[in-house]
């Protein structure tokens, strides 16, 4: 056994109290969704997880109908004391359950059980605390004195982060004094599923949370629902854009987080093994499913092969496998449709004149697996440097001025987020200025908070979610 | 002794700091209420939009970069030259509108105090928009408004110079550019008011002005993939829902048909808010 190799340490599926089927939660309980159903797998090992409903145009009529009811009779009325209690309730069961969130969310999801363990499940707990102390105290919120909850909240979200996205969307919502009906991917339904059952220990009040589970269909009708009076959506631009569609001429508000193309950037002064940790940690945390992926890598040209040479090694080093296992870096890509876009892009970036390089690591028979790979001599013009891959897949670019790296930095339709890398303060501030992103991080990467508003600027969508940006988002002014 | 022969003035478009005539050569009457021809304005044509758009673009980097103080200073510039000119404005006004001069002159006041109000905002938005962020871990962290780009606006329709200004004022706050399509029936005053813009060291193309059909105009507008943001306040009128689909295809933000009551939600609707973390390092 070398220095390399480890004993399996797999986290033990025994903690889970799965239901061998899961109904629709609606008004409190779990009903039976008149769609046709379908099953969620591990993407790990396309196993079958459970049987989830879906949801049928006239059950998301009635989740609906079960929100603005609890809007209008329970939840309005109730006190922001009171409010915030449930969240912090709320909050409290999570990190009691965490051990088994994080099971479900890596068995459901393919990721890293020490990423579900460590990173998306203690911000789940994080995000509602955070918010439910904000229930109470709306009055300093920027909107005025009592400033007021916008209704009933439609929210879909995306499957690369199941349960903080509900988290990020839910725990507003409600300390805002919105209701909500959620509709989680449809390859990544379970998290919600078990977080239902939370509300339901919590004691929340039936309909404040309904969840109705489904493919895409069932949240086109959700967010087109004429009694919604907001639409909260992360997903992919293209997406972002029906949904603009849809609600123009209505009076509904918007929050839109779309995809990203992110800059990392790295200056020939930076302390290059915490870049190298950045960067493999911004474009192979979560398998690069994150839409804030720093997914172009520019690097200044006098340190290219340097930071590429050092950046190969440890991408050597990494362990790609069994989602559950607690050694694992890399997880399992998250279906095979996602998988097929991934090999597509690559093939194109192959073709396109770009130099390939893959990490040498074994893959697992079945599942949906790509090994972490990253394209030298990428061009601005490339599609791996304008498309958005969602994969563990990284593309590198050169630079020789400030300028240039920020002029190539901005040359994208998106505006996520982006990264700088430099011993020199006063350069980071300068460059950050310049860069036409919503959210920059300055010798780290990936960092998130729930005091942190994160959002775009141009194609990467609209509002912003955390913080106090992230509340205002569901409140209106009193004279509004 | 006969009475003296006047000078009338050649009504034309404001782009990227000169007043050109429409490039499709093309103008229509301006008449008072009760039909008295008053001017001749230039109807924009889409390579006029188009033209504004690229010359607003250009201004971006200058007005935004600019200090909060400096484009504090000159906006309060412009409702000085504003007020010096009041009896141009007020008389357009009564041509236009047909109101009384009492009406008029409350309306230009009220225009040069709204430019004012909004003047004093520049270095104190950011300072209320902004948070520094307590974050769980050693980063300095904060969020700061910046402007969007390029403001896209269908001015209010119903009022020469006060609707216009209600429009403009707060996009420029933060440091946006500005297209603007005037009141299609009281072009006169906004072609007035980019010459006090033009006066008033507002650089060239922060401020574009065009004349004409909005309905004509307004679709170029909103499907231009270099326009960051829609103001479609004096859009009622129009088939405004087609224009926010329009701009739905490169998610400009839009702010739909409404009032243009002073507020601060009006200039947050064309700023974005940027997170910055910075690492604290070890001591």
């Amino acid at each position: 056994m070398s220095f390399l190799e480890y004993a399996p340490a797999p986290e033990s599926k025994a903690i889970l109290r799965l239901k061998d089927s899961y109904g629709l939660f609606i008004d409190g309980e779990f009903v039976d969704g008149s769609g046709d159903s379908f099953h969620t797998i591990s993407p790990a090992d396309e196993s079958r997880i459970a049987e989830i409903s879906s949801a049928s145009d006239e059950d998301v009529d009635r989740a609906v109908a079960a929100a603005r009811r609890a809007h209008d009779r329970v939840w309005s009325k109730m006190s922001g004391r009171d409010r915030g209690k449930y969240l912090f309730r709320i909050a409290r069961l999570v990190q009691e359950r965490a051990r088994e969130l994080a099971v479900a969310e890596s068995l459901d999801n393919g990721k890293p059980i020490k990423e579900s363990r460590d990173v998306d499940v203690p911000l789940v707990a994080s995000w509602f605390f955070y918010y439910a102390g904000w229930a109470d105290k709306l009055d300093y919120a920027g909107l005025g004195a009592n400033p007021r909850a916008l209704g009933v909240a439609a929210q879909v979200i995306p499957w690369n982060f199941p349960l903080l996205m509900l988290a990020w969307k839910v725990a507003p919502a409600l300390a805002a004094g919105n209701t909500v009906v959620l509709k989680p991917a449809e390859t990544t339904p379970l998290t919600a599923l078990i977080f239902a059952e939370i509300l339901q220990q919590a004691d929340l009040p039936a309909g404040v949370v309904n969840i109705v589970t489904g493919a895409g269909a069932t949240g086109a009708t959700l967010v087109r629902h004429p009694d919604v009076d907001k639409v909260a959506f992360t997903g992919s631009t293209g997406v972002g854009r029906d949904i603009a569609k849809a609600i123009a001429g209505t009076d509904k508000k918007v929050t839109l987080e779309l995809g990203g193309k992110a800059a990392n950037i790295v200056f020939d002064d930076a302390p290059i093994d915490q870049a190298v940790e950045g960067i493999v940690n911004g474009i192979f945390f979560n398998q690069g499913h994150v839409c804030c992926a720093g997914s172009r890598l520019l690097v200044q040209d006098s340190i290219h092969d340097e930071v590429i040479d050092r950046l190969k090694h440890r991408l050597s080093t990494l362990r790609l496998g069994d989602p559950l296992d607690k050694n694992t870096d890399i997880g399992a890509i998250n279906s095979a449709a996602q998988l097929a876009r991934i090999r597509e892009l690559s093939e194109l970036g192959e073709a396109e004149g770009a130099e390939r390089w893959t990490a040498d690591c074994a893959i697992p028979e079945k599942g949906f697996w790509f090994a972490p790979t990253i394209f030298t001599g990428v061009e601005a013009s490339h599609r791996i440097a304008r498309d958005e891959v969602f994969g563990p897949v990284l593309s590198v670019l050169t630079f020789r001025t400030p300028a240039e790296a920020i002029a190539k930095a901005n040359n994208t339709p998106y505006g996520l987020s982006a990264g700088i890398w430099s011993d020199k303060g006063s350069r980071i501030l300068a460059v950050a200025d310049r860069l036409r992103a919503g959210v920059v991080w300055a010798n780290t990467f990936n960092r998130f908070d729930p005091s942190s508003p994160f959002g775009g600027y141009k194609e990467s969508g609209y509002g912003r979610e955390g913080g106090r940006h992230g509340l205002t988002a569901y409140l209106k002014g009193a004279s509004a | 002794m006969s009475k003296r022969l006047t000078v009338p003035k050649t009504y034309k478009l404001a782009i990227g700091g000169a007043f050109p005539r429409s490039e499709s050569g093309r103008t229509y009457e301006v008449v008072s209420p009760k039909g008295a021809f008053l001017a001749n304005a230039a109807q924009a044509s889409r390579k006029d939009a188009r033209d504004a758009v690229v010359a607003a673009r250009a201004a971006v980097k200058g007005w935004s970069g600019a200090t909060a103080y400096n484009r504090g200073q000159v906006l309060y510039r412009v409702a000085e030259i504003l007020e010096g000119r009041r009896a141009q404005f007020i008389d357009e006004i009564v041509d236009q509108e047909g109101v009384s001069t009492g009406a008029a002159s409350a309306q230009v006041d009220a225009a040069v105090d709204l430019w004012v109000w909004y003047a004093g905002w520049c270095d104190k938005y950011a300072q209320v928009t902004g948070n520094a962020n307590p974050v769980s871990g050693p980063y300095f962290n904060i969020s700061v408004p910046e402007p969007t780009g390029v403001v896209a606006t269908i001015a209010p329709q119903d009022s020469a110079l006060l609707g216009l200004v209600s429009a403009i004022a707060p996009a420029l706050v933060t440091g946006n550019t500005v297209v603007v399509v005037a009141s299609e029936r009281f072009p006169l005053s906004a072609i007035s008011l980019a010459e006090v813009l033009a006066t008033s060291d507002v650089p060239g193309g922060v401020v574009n002005v065009l004349t004409g059909s909005p309905a004509e105009i307004a679709p170029w507008l909103a499907s231009h993939a270099d326009v960051n943001a829609l103001d479609l306040s004096g859009a009622g009128g129009l088939d405004w829902v087609d224009l926010e689909i329009a701009a739905a295809d490169t998610l400009k933000r839009v702010l739909r048909p409404g009032g243009v009551e002073p507020s601060l939600d009006r200039i947050s609707a064309f700023t974005e808010t940027k997170t910055v973390w910075h690492t604290k390092s070890m001591v």
